[in-house]
């Protein structure tokens, strides 16, 4: 009985055992949803759209902090990075980007939810507007980046046949691109929220903020294109034509002033008791700001952190044993106004003899609060710990003095000086020591996005410090340029002093003032350090006379302040120094030098080949129809 | 046992890898850039041009770097090239081939050889003369010869006179300099420009102990991004 059982039961498995073999091989995959999983559920749709904001794409961000040093705003304190300011010529094939990976996802997606019919009309709408926001970003930093590239807005696909040359798209021109991006954002604007809470998902404002710098972009180019004729293709994939300069600048203007005029933003003026605290506040004050559109958001704790304030914090109060990269230059300190709208250098010497000043900090009083907002100085606070930025002690020995400095952070010896105390510090705690890494190379620590809460200089809990896309201030310089070159200076003037009234100036700017130099000028003073300079710089046509690889001496850095087409190859500092004098009145006053930091030992050079980068020869063998770029 | 189980295995190892089956590029492509036989002298650097060999799936140009004296050199692997110097390249346009009707030049190459690459220069800097004057600054004369004259003519935007420590004397490697601006120039035979030897001749910092500079005249054609040079001179102080 026992035997028979057994005979069934094992007939019985082999029967039902097996299921068929097309149904065994197509069982639901466990570790990942499938397309029709996911587009019925907006969650899971969102989380498809959250790794599409992921991938922006970007150039200089607080993420890849090194990028900033590439050009004058920053030198880099870390010795793998002195390079960076020894480099002559900047390859044809930096900055290029050819992300059509990110494009075919970006088109995948819209189509894919335009069909998603489970979904509520609302949501789909915006989910698609996002997409096509999201995709106009690419195509413009595509454009910004190479010039015109193939316009894709289909995903396509391989037929397998064997010959994929149908698959092959020539470049569309470079206007075609901007407006494309500009077209677009008239489209979405309409679906998408107009809410000015939501920061980190696309609105309504950041379409119009998007549309006004990209029309912004292509007008420039239309306009100073001219003055480089060989930056062009005979197809137009480079350069716009002049005539059409007119209507950009109407349109970016006009973007600009829907987003002025809804008094949807505002500038953040929360902390108006300090100015210079409340220009560092925009950038890391998450709650209710008003002037933010857009922003790589971060969260501690969530594995979203980034680490800009554990690479820049000063020595003196760092929390780790590292810090201080990034050291902006004195070519960008310097452009910082004085408060009566006047240019000058840093006050250093008085005819033969230096200028004496009671504290570190005395040399920079009366300035442009976006100073201090953007640069940590000598002698103020950080975390509520004072900076220690000096280079040595300078004493008075055999009728002339002679400089005394230390090789580590807060380094001691003794002064060699009858009446010396035997041992005291040469040197400030966080620098500057040429060549000693972490140091404050130049004199100056970077603040903007850096990040005042406790921990966030540790690598255990990193930051949560926003890195901001677009924000109400670049608005307003948008609009004050587009008016500027729509020869409407009052129009300017008056968005541009809203910029300089929060930075603390009380005489605004007149109609007369008004000058593309002052455009450049602003621009470069409000927007340091959030990954303008190098493409206004091209935009302009600039870049190739700023970074022109000749050598700059200290007296060209401290001459001709304010004038756009000033020579910036090479990065100067101002390093401070503590008399010791004892029975003279200058006794422990401090005094400042213009240096150059002995890495700084080439001057950039951008050329031509430049502007637009080169196109990998990989991508161009495999489609014969693009052309390459011109000068590269 | 154990002990020819490893001699086994050192003999496999031993001849189971054969010699690397590409020979190393073997002939020389040299020469010169030239206009009438007389070397193009352009910054140390910047001037390229592109070596292409078709048939061998995906291309890329092989760019050779031309030396401040006009000179280049290239190890290759024989075969048939094509010769392009791009639009974008030195202070001279190319010749259309008479083989081609195009600027790109075919070229075989079997073994080493020695071939000059005519070009159309926009000017020659003729009978270029650098010498001290007094103890303490360099004065040059030269002429410039406007070689394009039709519409692609060009003007002198600006003549540069370089100083540097070293051989390498152009744009971005100098420790002095003057300058004359093409709308400046009177009589483009006789162009003359002086530059003051600094204290210091190492632009390193160091003392400069060296008695001797080297120094050329540059022009700077408008709207040519690389700049047409006269030859290295060394010029000795005492």
């Amino acid at each position: 009985m026992k035997k028979y059982l057994l005979i069934i039961a094992a007939a019985f498995v082999m029967i039902s055992g097996c299921v068929k073999d097309d149904e065994f091989l197509s069982t639901d995959p466990k570790d990942l949803l499938t397309d029709d999983a996911v587009w019925r559920n907006p969650d899971l749709v969102l989380s498809v759209l959250a790794d599409l904001y992921n991938r922006y794409p970007e150039q200089q961000t607080i993420t890849n902090w090194a990028e900033f040093t590439n050009f004058d705003e920053a030198f880099p304190s870390e010795s793998g990075q002195y390079w960076r300011s020894k480099q002559v010529d900047y390859p044809y094939d930096w900055w290029n980007i050819w992300d059509y990976g990110y494009i075919r996802d970006l088109n995948l997606f819209v189509q894919k939810c335009q069909a998603a019919n489970e979904l509520a009309a609302d949501v789909r709408a915006r989910f698609v507007a996002e997409a096509r926001l999201l995709r106009a970003a690419i195509y413009f930093e595509e454009v910004k980046r190479m010039g015109g590239v193939p316009l894709i807005r289909e995903p396509m696909e391989y037929n397998f046949s064997g010959d994929p040359t149908y698959l092959r798209h020539a470049r569309a021109k470079e206007s075609d691109i901007y407006d494309f991006v500009i077209s677009e954002m008239d489209t979405v604007k309409t679906v998408l929220p107009d809410d000015a809470g939501i920061k980190s998902r696309a609105t309504k404002w950041l379409a119009l903020a998007m549309q006004s710098r990209a029309a912004l972009y292509a007008a420039s180019i239309a306009k100073y294109g001219v003055s480089t004729p060989s930056v062009s293709l005979p197809g137009g994939e480079v350069g716009i034509s002049a005539d059409k300069a007119t209507a950009y600048y109407q349109k970016s203007l006009a973007a600009a002033q829907e987003i002025i005029s809804s008094n949807k933003y505002s500038l953040y003026k929360k902390k108006a008791e300090d100015l210079e605290e409340n220009f560092a506040a925009l950038f890391y004050d998450k709650a209710n700001n008003p002037e933010v559109i857009f922003a790589q958001d971060f969260k501690l704790k969530s594995g979203k952190t980034q680490e800009w304030t554990i690479l820049n914090q000063p020595w003196s109060s760092a929390e780790e044993q590292q810090g201080g990269r990034m050291n902006p230059s004195l070519n960008l300190a310097l452009l910082y106004e004085k408060l009566d709208n006047t240019y000058s250098p840093f006050a250093t010497n008085n005819g033969n003899d230096y200028v004496y000043y009671n504290d570190p900090k005395d040399i920079f009083a009366g300035r442009d609060a976006r100073l201090g907002g953007t640069i940590i100085l000598p002698g103020t606070k950080f975390k509520g710990v004072p900076l220690d930025i000096w280079a040595g002690v300078m004493y008075w020995k055999d009728g002339k003095y002679n400089t005394i400095t230390g090789d580590n952070f807060g380094d001691l010896d003794s002064i060699p000086v009858a009446g010396a105390p035997k041992s005291s510090q040469v040197v400030g705690d966080d620098g500057p020591i040429d060549g000693l890494q972490f140091s404050a190379q130049t004199g100056f620590f970077v603040r903007k996005f850096m990040d005042p809460a406790v921990g966030s200089g540790q690598i255990g809990t990193r930051s949560d410090v926003w890195w901001v896309r677009y924000r109400y201030a670049e608005v307003l310089l948008n609009a004050a340029e587009a008016a500027f070159e729509l020869e409407q200076p009052g129009l300017s003037s008056t968005y541009m002093n809203q910029l300089r009234e929060r930075a603390g100036f009380t005489t605004p700017l007149l109609d007369a003032d008004i000058s593309f130099d002052r455009i450049v000028h602003e621009r470069r003073v409000e927007l340091a350090f959030e990954g303008h300079e190098l493409f206004d710089n091209k935009r302009w046509r600039l870049a190739h006379k700023v970074w022109n690889g000749e050598n700059i001496s200290a007296e060209d850095v401290v001459s001709n302040i304010g004038k756009a087409n000033k020579v910036n190859t090479m990065i100067y500092g101002l390093w401070g120094y503590k008399i010791f004098n004892p029975g003279n009145p200058n006794h422990n006053k401090w005094v400042y030098k213009v240096m150059k930091p002995s890495n700084v030992t080439a001057a950039h050079r951008f050329n031509l080949g430049n502007y637009y980068s080169r196109i990998g020869s990989d991508i161009l063998s495999n489609n014969p129809k693009l052309v390459k770029n011109p000068n590269n | 046992m154990k002990k020819i189980f490893g001699y086994i295995v050192l003999t496999l190892a031993a001849f189971s890898c054969k010699k690397d089956n590409y020979e190393a590029p073997s002939s020389t492509l040299s020469g010169r850039l030239t206009y009438q036989g007389v070397p193009v002298n352009v910054s140390s650097k910047d001037v390229s041009f592109e070596l292409w060999e078709p048939g061998w799936g995906k291309s890329g140009a092989i760019t050779v770097a031309v030396n401040q004296d006009g000179s280049y050199s290239a190890l290759l692997f024989n075969g048939n090239y094509k010769l392009i110097i791009p639009p974008s390249q030195g202070p001279f346009r190319s010749i259309t081939d008479a083989e081609t009707k195009t600027d790109t030049m075919l070229l075989t190459l079997s073994g080493n050889r020695d071939m000059d690459i005519e070009v159309m220069p926009y000017y020659m800097i003729r009978d270029a003369k650098l010498e001290l004057s007094g103890t303490a600054a360099v004065n040059s004369t030269c002429r410039l010869e406007k070689i394009i004259i039709d519409v692609n003519a060009r003007d002198v935007e600006t003549v540069f006179l370089y100083l540097n420590q070293t051989t390498f004397v152009d744009a971005t490697n100098y420790i002095a300099r003057s300058s004359l601006a093409g709308s400046d120039i009177t009589d483009p035979a006789n162009v003359h420009l002086s530059v003051n030897i600094p204290d210091v001749i190492s632009g390193n910092g160091t003392t400069g102990d060296q008695d001797y500079v080297y120094a050329r005249i540059g022009v700077k054609i408008s709207g040519v991004e690389d700049l047409l040079f006269s030859e290295v001179q060394q010029i000795n102080i005492k």
